[in-house]
């Protein structure tokens, strides 16, 4: 029981950063069809956005956190101005060679300004560890589980009860029809970036905090699985995102706990497959039936 | 068209295929071709085959499918664990008949389920399948874990690539222009007024990456044999990015740009070794310049035939 306590604690920290990396999945999805393999060099560059402020400018964390979302928000709706606003009607496949692109792009842009070498995040919080009914939980967690369920309920205000929100929702349904209603379309696309972007930066700074370790690759790994929290949870769904990156996270910290670590992808995979056959449309995703 | 002008496009093209092989093997014995450009040639090949395969998949049958390098594992470590006992070059082509064969097998489990989704959810699932393909091999003893397998016997040339990437592109061509070619087609354009014409669609969209899978194999045999060493991280998804990223420059549907794409990759790369670590970043920044400039890649749906020249050539010289 303490053991399971134990890894829910861990599973539920490192799913909230899946989950806050999948809602930027989520979101551009489900505004222009594209998934942005872009998104999890983003949240490399907040975590290194995080490591600089800190170490150079001495910020504090929670500066370091904010600027990061600033930055990140900035990078995105700049990569989307460049990268994907010429291609937004071509081919699909062909925008998501461009995000591939751009991902290369930023990943070897920052080995070749940085380095390639992993580097140690600044400890820019004193790690401090609670004992609570035999469950070790550091306030590093805590802080990643309610900064990330805080950012969750801000992004899931913003769509529900904003006019920006709004406007993501009508164009996500019909950019056509949107844009007949007066909705600007590339203010909202960009919106939407910076808001997801925001988002992976985050969860970059983040998880340096977490894992103490960042690199030019890190983004890598961590962006293909929220792709696919992301599409477990249903692929558009703010709420599906945040469940999926849950259950990936819980999934992964469960597979290791019972010693097979070395398949751990392997079952997320494997998961991801039979959710999609029971659910094509993810858990919450709309189905949608076919018109002749 | 008549008859002449398909016995003389069949014959023009075996007359390319041979000049080919002449001219190489000229140069081979003239030795203008150092290793290092035989290295390319061969890389030029077998991504050739790699990406054809992936072509019909993608192009022709609609299917995007993101796990191609999964189906190359399969072949390579097929031929990388056959070819240490028999190491003959019918111990070769026998391996890469059981890798082809593994290969349909492990894409016929993949796809019944999992053609059912459509789009990007395909494509994830598909990627999802040929990660769990290469953590099965990461983990196995016989594939000798993650640190793959070395010495692998030197049983091909960049002859046997060459014939191979020829019979390969032949069979699947006139896959594409025979009655399964036009299924898969239709089912591409429509399933649903397809599946009304009575084209079974699920079978030709299992046809097709079947068949897309083979060919798989069929590039990670030869990879094995000629780099002679693998590991399990040479099949990631990175890999199966770089087959689609040939697919998609060449022009989706194209196996004439699937050739030219195959070959501007490969002559970029072999230049760019110069470039030191800014290597990747002009790779990458070309990449995203020729998506935006040319959207339907450097071909589009373009494709060279022999036919349309010669029956071209005969109606101007009738009027």
């Amino acid at each position: 029981m303490q053991t399971f306590g134990q890894q829910l604690i861990n599973g539920l920290s490192l799913g909230s950063i899946y989950a806050l990396l999948a809602l930027g999945y989520t979101m551009v999805y489900g505004i222009i069809k594209l998934i942005n393999f872009a998104h999890g060099d983003i949240y490399m560059l907040g975590a290194f956005w995080g490591y600089y402020s800190i170490s150079y400018f001495h910020f504090n964390f929670w500066l370091a956190l904010f600027s990061a979302m600033v930055v990140c928000a900035i990078i995105g709706v700049v990569i989307e101005y460049f990268a994907y606003r010429p291609l937004r009607h071509s081919a699909r496949i062909t925008a998501l060679i461009t995000a591939i692109g751009v991902s290369f792009l930023l990943e070897n842009g920052m080995s070749y300004l940085v380095g390639a070498n992993a580097r140690s995040f600044p400890q820019a919080i004193r790690v401090v560890t609670y004992h609570w009914l035999g469950l070790r939980v550091s306030n590093i967690q805590l802080l990643i589980l309610g900064t990330a369920c805080a950012l969750m309920i801000l992004l899931e205000v913003i769509i529900k009860r904003t006019k920006m929100g709004k406007a993501m929702r009508a164009v996500s349904v019909d950019p056509e029809a949107a844009q007949l209603v007066g909705i600007n379309l590339n203010q909202t696309i960009s919106f939407t970036f910076a808001l997801g972007s925001a988002m992976a930066g985050a969860a970059g700074v983040l998880i340096g905090l977490y894992y103490n370790s960042i690199d030019p690759l890190m983004g890598m790994t961590p962006g293909i699985k929220a792709f696919v929290a992301a599409v477990i949870g249903g692929i558009g769904s703010v709420p599906g995102a945040s469940l999926g990156g849950f259950i990936i996270g819980l999934l992964e910290t469960a597979v290791q706990a019972v010693g097979l670590s070395a398949y751990k992808d392997a079952v997320v995979y494997f998961v991801l497959i039979v959710i999609l056959l029971v659910l094509p449309a993810g858990i919450f995703g709309k189905r949608t039936r076919e018109k002749v | 068209m008549n008859l002449s002008a398909r016995v003389k496009s069949n014959l023009a093209w075996l007359g390319v295929m041979v000049g080919g092989f002449v001219i190489i093997d000229g140069l081979e014995v003239a030795r203008l071709i150092n290793p290092f450009i035989e290295n390319m040639l061969v890389t030029i090949g077998i991504n050739v085959i790699l990406a054809v395969g992936l072509n019909l998949i993608i192009g022709f049958a609609g299917q995007f499918s993101l796990g191609h390098a999964g189906f190359m594992a399969i072949g390579a470590y097929a031929t990388g664990i056959m070819t240490q006992t028999m190491s003959t070059p019918v111990g070769f082509f026998l391996s890469m008949g059981v890798g082809m064969v593994l290969a349909m097998v492990a894409a016929v489990i993949v796809g019944i389920p999992t053609l059912r989704l459509r789009g990007d959810y395909l494509a994830i699932a598909t990627m999802g399948a040929a990660e769990i393909i290469r953590i099965l091999i990461n983990n196995l003893k016989i594939t000798n874990g993650a640190a793959g397998l070395f010495n692998i016997p030197a049983l091909v040339s960049w002859a046997t690539v060459y014939v191979l990437m020829c019979l390969t592109t032949l069979v699947t061509v006139n896959f594409i222009h025979s009655r399964g070619g036009r299924a898969v087609m239709a089912v591409r354009e429509d399933e649903l007024a397809a599946g009304a014409m009575g084209i079974n669609t699920t079978r030709w969209k299992l046809a097709a990456f079947v068949f897309g899978a083979a060919t798989a194999a069929i590039g990670g045999s030869l990879h094995a044999a000629y780099i002679q060493t693998i590991a399990p991280d040479d099949f990631n998804i990175m890999a199966s990015i770089a087959i689609l990223i040939i697919v998609v420059l060449g022009g989706v549907g194209s196996i004439t740009g699937t050739f030219v794409a195959a070959i501007v990759l490969s002559v970029l790369d072999t230049i760019l070794q110069n470039f030191g670590t800014i290597r990747m970043i002009i790779y990458s920044l070309a990449l995203i310049l020729i998506m935006i400039f040319k959207p339907t890649g450097l071909l589009g749906s373009w494709e060279f035939s022999f036919k349309r020249w010669f029956t071209r050539r005969e109606v101007t010289s009738h009027e």
